[in-house]
């Protein structure tokens, strides 16, 4: 590979930093910013070694294992011990996410768009381009793992220490580098961006999965994942470099083979063979409802299995619940410990309003996503045919409606499945079940003020999420910020009783109902009336 | 018999007026052709027609059923070509087609097939990938592999080349032939002529000039550029000649279709020695019409 290969590689860097200053600027602020602020939360919410060892004891179990990683300061459960355990893997995906979405984007998709070719036609190096890249992308982990190094040592935490800072910020770093690298390389595989980001994130996934099993069973798979090797660093525990050095040599053989790559390939060509698609419609996607699903079906796999992960990590922490927040003070202020009730029936309801919360997110995502079907000129296919516009509205409205049901039962699965391994008196599912699906006529009301603006004023859509923002405060931290009572009645989640501590009350209930269905109607009628724009 | 019939339809924005009191018909068996300016309101007349959006006043019906009242009854038996299609980046095109049959509820299969091959549109690539012509494509073949009874072609020739052009007009003769109605939008004056039978034009909202097409043969003048021997006299006696103009050593002139013979035959006489000619432009037809009218722009 000559020099020439390379020609102008400075000033495309520049031009590439010029394009993409707010992008880093604001993922490097955001991410300094959450791990300094974590690391001071952490440190005031537990004050002495008690505190953070009742917590290390809840880490203790499998589940917690597989999710935030390898427990290997608990004996002795300093706040950087904790810092490393609960937030360096999941900080480590931010950062890989980062650096994939940025290489993906400087690389095949602006080759894909055509402004590589006309760059390329300019005086400037074959290589020069993804050379660039690599050096940009460098360049901004390096300087993130830096910021947070020093960022996290100026907090003068005790046991957070220089070498550990370092470590840890060169830990988020070197993650970063790694799945840039990859992603560099895929690049060259994939004929499209699609391909470049699903294959980046989809190592991602994997490296996740692979560090998991590998955590929790044999050691030796944890050495074959990138974030495996990560949380090896044992950052404020034992401090370990050489994994850094490890990722840092993977990250170069993989560079190499990038710029290999890339200099014997076509411009537009990859080297993974684009499949042709199908050439016929299943019968499945013949129809408004089918179209419907198909469009938002990694949209709804993806949310399913998040909700199910959350379900599952709340799960898995109610075991140790009794010993582990009865001398926390806030948790008083989020539940009012109520007489004759356990620790843990008084907790569940509050996890189950929070994920009946998350749960409404994506019910809500599918109706507006009919909204923005109409924006893109979509919605004129359907209805210049045979197709009603109940039926459209209805396809989507089916489809928001089996998900608010779906991810509440998903949530309630992975509780309950979480919660049997780790408690000795497992809670009975259907006491799960009822305190999540009393939750669905609030949902559903949400539901229905969504169909309602989509019907009637289109323009208006985004006061669906202002409205739930105010909820999710309101209900949640009402009692936090002691805010008056008549504001949590201004939402239809501060009107479900919360079971089992409370009672059943079908009348608000059964009002809740009549309110969804009557801002259903609405919605349904409005939009058979309505100018259609697209 | 009327397939189409617009009776004083009126749409208002707020306080915008797309249309003004448009009456327009599409009798059967006809292509009828619908041509203006883009902002015209050549799309806000096929969305009120495909029941997308609700008339303000007046009425518009096709197969003696309303637009708006009636659409899904009338849409099994019509096909629409947008002009601007967008497509689901992550379906195929044949995924589209498949879809696009069976929502209507009538189709071809062995058409399908003929029509990809007569587009050269390949179905199996994803939509994401496909430029604005081969969208353009997907939305023919799924409207021609139709037994629709009336076809509403919104610009449908915007992003095609020249060859795809031809197989859309063979499409759209073909379609007449078995007694199909078509209502085609185009700013592309010399597809209209070589299609339609009858033209409206609209400006601003409002039908400016609508009838046969040799009904509007008399709008059609050619530009003439003519350099001779000797200097041209005579010629401003001439009937349908408008806009001379001496340019150094050539003279430009507008000419009406029907008399260009005989303005011809007397250029001829001095000797040419370059002649240019060129087609009206839509553009000019509007200044001829506002001029006839007496108006200014």
């Amino acid at each position: 590979m000559s020099k020439k290969q390379f020609k102008h590689t400075w000033m495309l860097g520049r031009f590439q930093l010029r394009q993409a200053r707010l992008r880093i600027l604001i993922w490097i602020v955001a991410l300094v910013l959450i791990t300094c602020s974590t690391a001071s939360a952490f440190s005031n919410l537990y004050k002495n070694l008690e505190e953070r060892q009742a917590i290390a004891q809840t880490m203790l179990n499998p589940a917690m294992t597989a999710m935030v990683g390898p427990s290997n300061g608990l004996d002795n459960y300093t706040n950087g011990a904790m810092m490393a355990h609960q937030m360096l893997l999941f900080t480590a995906i931010t950062v890989a996410i980062m650096s994939v979405l940025f290489v993906a984007k400087h690389t095949r998709t602006e080759e894909e768009d055509g402004q590589i070719e006309m760059v390329r036609s300019l005086p400037v190096g074959r290589l020069s381009n993804l050379s660039a890249t690599v050096l940009v992308v460098i360049g901004t982990n390096m300087l993130l793992s830096i910021l947070i190094g020093f960022g996290l040592y100026i907090l003068g935490i005790e046991s957070m220490d220089l070498e550990g800072s370092l470590l840890y910020g060169a830990a988020l770093g070197v993650t970063g580098i790694f799945f840039a690298a990859a992603t560099a390389v895929f690049a060259q595989l994939s004929e499209n961006s699609r391909g470049t980001i699903g294959l980046g994130f989809g190592v991602l996934v994997l490296s996740y999965l692979i560090r998991a099993i590998g955590d929790v069973g044999n050691e030796t798979f944890s050495w074959f994942s990138p974030l495996g090797i990560v949380v090896k660093t044992e950052a404020y525990v034992h401090n370990y470099w050489s994994p850094i050095f490890l990722l840092v040599g993977l990250a170069l053989l993989l560079i190499i083979l990038a710029f290999y790559l890339n200099s014997i390939r076509d411009l537009n060509s990859g080297f993974l063979p684009s499949k042709p698609g199908r050439i016929h419609a299943s019968p499945f996607l013949q129809s408004p409802i089918g179209l419907a699903l198909r469009i938002q079906r990694t949209g709804i796999i993806a949310w399913g299995i998040g909700i199910f992960i959350l379900g599952a990590s709340y799960g898995s922490v109610l075991g140790d619940l009794e010993s582990f927040y009865k001398d926390i003070e806030i948790m008083d202020a989020l539940i009012k410990p109520v007489e004759g009730f356990s620790l843990i029936e008084q907790f569940i309801p509050v996890l189950m309003m929070v994920m009946a919360m998350f749960c409404t997110i994506p019910s809500l995502m599918a109706i507006f996503k009919l909204k923005g079907e109409e924006k893109k000129n979509h919605t004129e296919h359907l209805l210049s045919r045979a197709v009603s516009r109940t039926k459209v509205i209805g396809s989507y409205f089916v489809i928001s409606m089996v998900i608010s049901l779906g991810m509440l039962l998903l949530a309630v699965i992975g509780l309950w499945s979480a919660s049997t391994r780790v408690m000795d008196n497992a809670i009975p599912i259907s006491t799960i079940l009822e305190t999540a699906f009393v939750y669905l006529p609030a949902m559903w009301t949400m539901i229905g003020l969504a169909v309602l603006l989509v019907g009637l004023f289109p323009q208006f859509t985004g006061f669906t999420w202002v409205f739930f923002v105010y909820s999710f405060v309101v209900v949640y931290l009402g009692g936090l910020l002691q805010l008056p009572d008549w504001m949590s009645k201004l939402t239809p989640f501060g009107y479900i009783p919360r079971i089992p501590v409370e009672e059943m009350n079908v009348m608000t209930v059964s009002m809740l109902i009549i309110v969804a269905v009557a801002l259903m109607i609405v919605g349904f009628v409005f939009y058979n009336r309505r100018d259609i724009i697209g | 018999m009327t397939i189409v019939k617009m009776t004083n339809l009126t749409k208002k924005f707020g306080k915008f007026t797309a249309l003004n009191y448009v009456n327009l018909d599409v009798n059967e068996g006809e292509v009828y052709g619908f041509i203006g300016p883009n902002g015209a309101g050549k799309s806000t007349t096929i969305r009120l027609l495909l029941g997308m959006i609700k008339a303000t006043e007046g009425e518009a019906k096709i197969f003696g059923l309303d637009a708006w009242s009636d659409a899904v009854d009338i849409h099994k038996r019509i096909a629409y070509v947008p002009g601007d299609v967008n497509l689901w980046p992550n379906l195929t095109g044949g995924e589209v087609i498949d879809l696009f049959m069976k929502l209507r509820g009538t189709g071809n299969k062995s058409r399908r097939e003929e029509m990809i091959e007569k587009f050269k549109l390949d179905p199996s690539k994803k939509c994401r990938t496909y430029s604005k012509g081969n969208r353009q494509k997907v939305a023919l073949v799924a409207a021609f592999a139709s037994d629709a009874d009336l076809f509403i072609l919104d610009e449908p020739t915007s992003g095609l080349d020249p060859l795809m052009e031809r197989v859309f007009q063979e499409c759209v003769m073909d379609a007449k032939d078995d007694g199909k109605s078509i209502l085609l939008s185009s700013h592309i004056l010399s597809e209209v002529e070589k299609l339609c039978d009858r033209v409206g034009i609209i400006r601003e909202g409002k039908i400016i000039e609508t009838g046969t097409l040799n009904n509007l043969r008399h709008l059609t003048r050619t530009n003439l550029l003519v350099e001779t021997k000797i200097p041209i006299h005579g010629l401003s006696e001439f009937i349908g000649v408008y806009a001379m103009e001496e340019k150094n050593q050539s003279l430009s002139l507008q000419v009406d279709a029907e008399y260009l013979d005989s303005v011809i035959r007397h250029i001829s006489q001095f000797g040419i020695v370059r002649l240019e000619s060129a087609p009206p432009t839509l553009e000019e037809l509007f200044m001829r019409h506002y001029e006839g009218a007496g108006g200014a722009l």
